[in-house]
């Protein structure tokens, strides 16, 4: 969970108490939190009539608390799924068994345990959702197609990545290889650390990611985008309330921002919507990017209350990966570049 | 361009009515006044809770991030930056100018200093830790609430949470502390423990160990005015605990805003240049 450097015995702990109360599900589980099986309007999130969000002593709803995100539902329906929007009972109970196991259940041939790169106690993937992608919206669970200028991009994309080798420079890893972006806008739920802790005021909503320990800023006044926005690896972000929803607009990212999918980034904008409910959070966004996407597409994040705190991660700090990568990849060059030597001779 | 960012200051200096006059004798007799004297004189907007409002945008506007102390502007290390490199003078922000080192400590810091970009952890875009993380030369926005304070600053997109009333401690080292809060009449008094022995308190070698405890002080002065104390509590290093203090500029610019400074990737190349792949190799 949270704290990288406790020994394994604490963590494995931890990730199981965390875990326990999902995969224990409560009782008639809604809409899409852990579990959930209400079918989800594409835009707004199903009312629960008896539920009513708590406020914040200036009237606006409550959302300060830690929150996690993290799931094992992908972003798009899996091919064996293609005509299911949900999971039956016992689909989704066995791989919420299977998830909430993975640190008890972990192979007992060692070789096998390492290659999960860390070990399964490590991991805090979180439970699936009861539906079978996040996207919402097309129905069909998947990405809308590419425009032309789309598929081009992506085609020069990969042509670019062709280029040069997979280590040649540090520009040549992930941006979470680098300590330099992680969960970003939105935060896509990765293996571990999916936690956040929200922070309110009349003027802003203050959103602390555990990775990366950074935090995103939310103003709540009114102020208009800029004509050019300065561009952010987070996005520049505009909230107001619409009611109970949280509606954030995001434009303006740094190009070099990476996504769970591909984006033009001029013409990139999405709408958030935070709504609390008696789960949790009903978290869903809309990608709108003409020059990407032949039309919008949404997808739920639903977060779930967990206890915290949140412990200091220091990446950077700490980032022997990353020029241990390179370093490998230049002995590997040298050595190959001798054994050439050696049979020229 | 200072001028801009401690607006109370700015008092017509044109015309010298007696109301004019009598501002500027008690600004006046305000700075000689001790902290607690301060306090009384201005009363914080409250937030909902009832609590001294301390939400905005806030940077410090002296030259302590350079060196604590008071020092004459010298050139800097980087010959191609000429004048733009050099590390500009400035008044010290130590109570009583002396920092306690131990004789051992002394010599540490004269010989951190001599290997600045060397073992300046900053250069590297680390976490600056506390209480450097405050007067570094970027903004940073307070975002309060009831049961915690967060601070998100805009070097290294560093951030803390300051648990109101929080009793726990960290139950290991971290590059920024773990802070716990409290509401003292105006003052916000935030203490500091867990920290890692990494980070310096300046660019001018003055560090600390892993047994580092800081008490801060957040009280508003005015509205625009932010009074920043802090007393640095470590045996291992200092001989008596010592204090810094320092007024803190609220960033009065309209829709005024942290923006990133995600310095990981101004430092790959220092950092992991030599692992670069060389043609022909």
């Amino acid at each position: 969970m949270s704290l990288r450097t406790m020994n394994r015995v604490v963590l494995a702990a931890i990730v199981a108490v965390s875990v326990a109360p999902l995969a224990g599900q409560a009782p008639a589980p809604a809409s899409d939190a852990p579990g959930g099986a209400r079918p989800a309007a594409a835009k707004a999130p199903a009312k629960s009539k008896s539920y009513s969000a708590p406020r914040t002593p200036w009237g606006h709803p409550d959302l300060q608390g830690i929150w996690n995100n993290g799931t094992v539902t992908p972003l798009e329906r899996p091919a064996d799924l293609a005509d299911r929007e949900f999971l039956t009972d016992e689909e989704w109970a066995a791989r919420a068994k299977e998830a909430a196991g993975r640190a008890a259940d972990r192979p007992d041939d060692p070789d096998s345990d390492l290659a999960l790169a860390y070990d399964n106690e490590w991991w805090d993937r979180g439970a699936p959702l009861k539906r079978t992608s996040l996207i919402i919206d097309p129905p069909n669970g998947k990405l809308p197609a590419l425009t032309p200028e789309g598929q081009k991009l992506v085609a020069a994309r990969a042509a670019a990545a062709k280029s040069h080798g997979p280590a040649d420079s540090w520009e040549d890893r992930p941006l979470q290889e680098r300590c330099l972006l992680y969960h970003g806008v939105p935060a896509f739920p990765t293996g571990y650390n999916n936690n956040y802790l929200i922070t309110q005021t009349r003027d802003y909503v203050a959103i602390r990611y555990e990775m990366l320990a950074e935090t995103r800023i939310i103003p709540l006044d009114g102020r208009p985008q800029l004509k050019t926005p300065i561009p952010q690896w987070l996005g520049n972000s505009r909230g107001h309330w619409e009611g109970d929803t949280l509606v954030v607009e995001v434009t303006g990212y740094n190009p070099k921002t990476t996504f769970r999918f591909p984006v033009d980034h001029p013409t990139l904008r999405i709408v958030e919507r935070f709504t609390r409910t008696a789960e949790g959070i009903d978290y869903r966004f809309t990608v709108e990017n003409p020059t990407m996407y032949t039309r919008p597409w949404s997808a739920v994040l639903p977060l779930v209350k967990t206890d915290g705190p949140i412990y200091e991660y220091a990446c950077h700090e700490g980032n022997y990966g990353l020029a241990n990568v390179l370093r490998g990849h230049r002995y590997e060059e040298q050595k190959a570049a001798e054994e050439g030597k050696r049979e020229g001779r | 361009m200072r001028m801009r960012f401690c607006p109370s200051l700015s008092v017509s200096i044109g015309v010298a009515t007696p109301l004019t006059i009598a501002l500027w004798a008690g600004i006046g007799s305000m700075s000689v006044m001790p902290a607690s004297a301060q306090t009384r004189a201005y009363r914080a907007p409250r937030t909902a809770d009832g609590k001294p409002d301390l939400n905005g945008i806030w940077q410090a506007l002296n030259t302590a991030h350079w060196d604590l102390q008071g020092h004459a502007a010298r050139p800097g290390p980087v010959v191609a930056l000429g004048a733009l490199g050099a590390t500009p003078g400035g008044l010290g922000v130590v109570e009583g100018e002396d920092i306690p080192y131990q004789p051992w400590a002394l010599a540490k810091k004269q010989e951190n200093a001599a290997h600045w970009l060397e073992r300046d952890p900053a250069v590297k875009c680390y976490l600056p830790g506390v209480p450097r993380v405050t007067y570094m030369p970027f903004p940073f926005q307070i975002v309060q609430s009831a049961d915690h304070v967060l601070m998100a600053y805009e070097f290294a997109n560093a951030s803390r949470t300051i648990f109101v009333n929080g009793k726990e401690q960290s139950p290991l080292d971290t590059w920024m502390g773990w802070s716990n809060g409290r509401w003292d009449g105006e003052t916000f008094v935030v203490d500091t423990s867990g920290f890692n022995d990494q980070t310096w308190l300046d660019a001018a070698g003055n560090f600390h160990s892993e047994a580092l405890r800081v008490t801060e002080r957040f009280t508003r002065t005015g509205p625009d005015h932010l009074m920043y104390e802090a007393t640095l509590d470590d045996p291992k290093v200092f001989t008596r605990p010592w204090k810094i203090r320092m007024p803190l500029y609220r960033r009065v610019e309209e829709h005024a805003q942290i923006v990133e400074f995600r310095c990981v990737e101004f430092v790959e190349e220092l950092m992991y240049g030599y692992l670069r792949k060389r043609s022909g190799n």
